[in-house]
């Protein structure tokens, strides 16, 4: 996927408009931008070659679609309905009439064209702050043509990076595990889909038991628990050959694994005669080291992003509590004193907060607090809920959701749900089938 | 007359209506005593605390011996119940020395997925040592975790996850 990296071709420098428009990302959509994308203009000779290659009418009209939809989820921001728009897209990407754009509300605006160079894809668009009259960013990018959602993708990282001071995270990926069957005989596979829910793919065929994937934040590999065999065993997987690998060679059970932040390393426990500790294994020399040593439950690892602490869950105070030590497995303090349970802790990108999974009088809820426990925020809750994993920016949690079954033990579903870091923003994740056990992928570009 | 055969019908259906709600209360009254007796059952005759002690979901390794033994919320711990059913599994096994079994541990579904593992297996692991005590050998018993993967009973009330939180002996040969 690297190596299909868009080439940055022209790159103007973004003209001075000093923000006149900015986005207030502390409070969630309460106010969101109303931004106008107008359809990616096409000359038609463009448009029925793409058409030919990639069975898509109007390719440029698809591309402001993907930004459009990634705008709309982020609920930062207010797409305007297309039909209200007044000026052709070709000489709006020119030359806007800002009074025209003013009218509709529009505050921001985003133009660009679509071109077919050498049987390549380029595109390019200009951010324009329509207040102000003036433009804000304008790039342009050659790839292969089948990488279109991609350009979409990127370019609403550019506009939201631009509006918001902060990076985005919509060129990026979900793995999941896709459920099926009754849930007394649950069927498991390992699903990979972009963020917007496109391009889903199945990669396990189901034959065996498979949880909690979790990407390397450096690269295109995987870590999960297969019971291939009945043997439940943390695996490693490359998503772009499909090799994959036992990781370590442990008699007995090994499981929630994570990568560290610098991808070299998988944290996990490993269970031995009813006791579970905290173990690393090191990917390049195979050195497995013994991070916690407690005849207590402890599970659920996770570093900092500097790879200096890992928080985890542990019930060595008699139930689930989250406790953060020293990457070496000194210096283990509890930080979780809420009433309740606590678990599933995650480090956030940013490295300011760990969100959890707690559960208080027979009700779950996915929260935050600061890395020494302090600032507990609840932020969404429901019958069951778990597992929350941050998007790469630190803003947004995706988890999953259970329903409760009926008396006849009926109308049981897992789904995919995400929540802005303010609570806001609470959104379904379409997934083909259910969904339980996301993690979210570094940006695939930069 | 007119209105003659209107109170008629009006009087016609008033009786109608006294006799559908006197069935009514009849079919209430019973449904009542029904789910007083249902409800009743679930305290005391399938529940101990929250330990399933009912027998459902259990099957046999043997006659009069059998295959699991259930544990409270979040705990390992073996009852009264679970140790003679766990001494019944140990003299069939010394009777039956061929015998090699699986122990699968299970969790509820009230509980994160990852912990639930270490549970499953901790539940497990309290069932092997308790066979180990009475004469099995280890190398005859190995544990598997299923964590919640794998409930009996799909519903979603304290009688359902008491007969998921378990763990089950299996011929493995």
């Amino acid at each position: 996927m690297r190596n299909l990296i868009i080439l940055f071709l022209i790159f103007i420098i973004p003209t001075k408009a000093f923000g006149l428009i900015e986005v207030d990302i502390t409070r969630g959509n309460l106010n969101p931008l109303p931004i106008a994308v107008s359809p990616l203009s096409i000359d038609d000779e463009s448009k029925k070659s793409f058409e030919k290659t990639l069975k898509k009418k109007d390719i440029g009209s698809e591309i402001s679609k993907v930004i459009e939809k990634n705008l709309k989820i982020s609920g930062l921001f207010n797409p305007l309905d297309k039909n209200a728009f007044l000026q052709a897209p070709d000489i709006a990407h020119l030359k806007p009439r800002f009074e025209d754009w003013n009218l509709i509300k529009a505050q921001a605006l985003i133009t660009g064209k679509v071109k077919n160079v050498d049987d390549k894809l380029r595109v390019e668009f200009r951010l324009w702050d329509v207040l102000a009259g003036k433009e804000m960013m304008a790039l342009a990018f050659t790839t292969v043509p089948n990488n279109w959602r991609r350009v979409g993708h990127i370019i609403t990282d550019k506009v939201y990076e631009r509006l918001t001071g902060e990076k985005g995270y919509f060129d990026t990926r979900i793995i999941y595990v896709a459920e099926e069957g009754p849930k007394t005989k649950r069927i498991k596979k390992l699903a990979i889909m972009d963020q917007d829910g496109a391009n889903n793919k199945f990669l396990t065929l189901g034959n065996e038991l498979v949880l909690t994937p979790r990407f390397n934040p450096t690269s295109q590999m995987v870590t999960y628990l297969s019971y291939f065999r009945n043997l439940p065993r943390v695996y490693l997987l490359d998503i772009e050959t499909g090799i994959q690998e036992v990781v370590g060679d442990f008699p007995g059970m090994t499981f929630a694994p994570r990568f560290s932040p610098d991808g070299k390393k998988i944290i996990m426990s490993f269970a031995k005669d009813g006791n579970s500790d905290i173990y690393t294994m090191d990917l390049e020399n195979r050195i497995v080291e013994k991070i916690t040593n407690h005849p207590s439950i402890d599970t659920s690892p996770s570093y900092s992003p500097d790879g200096k602490f890992i928080c985890f869950n542990s019930d060595r105070s008699g139930y689930q509590q989250i406790y953060v030590m020293k990457s070496d497995g000194s210096n283990v303090k509890r930080i979780s004193f809420g009433n309740g349970l606590y678990g599933t802790p995650v480090w956030s990108p940013r490295g300011d907060l760990i969100a959890f999974t707690k559960l208080h009088k027979g009700k779950f809820y996915i929260g935050v607090m600061r890395t020494d426990g302090s600032g507990e925020r609840l932020l969404t809750e429901n019958f069951y809920q778990e597992a929350p994993s941050w998007s790469p920016n630190g803003r947004v949690l995706i988890f999953y959701r259970e329903t409760k079954t009926n008396d006849k033990g009926e109308g049981f579903s897992a789904k995919l749900w995400s929540i802005d870091l303010t609570g806001y923003n609470e959104r379904l994740v379409d997934t083909p089938t259910d969904a339980s056990d996301p993690s979210w992928s570094s940006l695939l570009s930069n | 007359m007119k209105k003659l055969v209107i109170r008629n019908i009006d009087q016609g259906a008033l009786m109608k209506l006294n006799k559908i709600l006197k069935n009514t209360f009849l079919v209430l009254f019973a449904c009542l005593v029904l789910s007083a007796c249902a409800t009743s059952k679930k305290s005391t005759g399938q529940m101990q605390g929250d330990v399933y002690t009912g027998t459902d979901t259990v099957e046999y390794l043997a006659s009069g011996v059998p295959d699991r033994v259930f544990f409270a919320t979040n705990e390992s711990v073996l009852t009264t119940a679970s140790r003679e059913t766990l001494r019944k599994q140990a003299a069939w096994l010394r009777k039956n020395s061929d015998i090699t079994i699986v122990l699968e541990g299970h969790a509820d579904e009230r509980g994160t997925r990852e912990y639930n593992l270490a549970l499953g297996e901790r539940r497990a692991n309290a069932a092997k040592d308790y066979l180990m005590t009475y004469g099995i050998s280890s190398n005859r018993i190995s544990v598997l975790s299923y964590g919640k993967e794998r409930p009996v009973d799909s519903g979603s009330n304290p009688l359902a996850w008491s007969k998921n939180r378990r763990s089950v002996t299996v011929k493995a040969n």
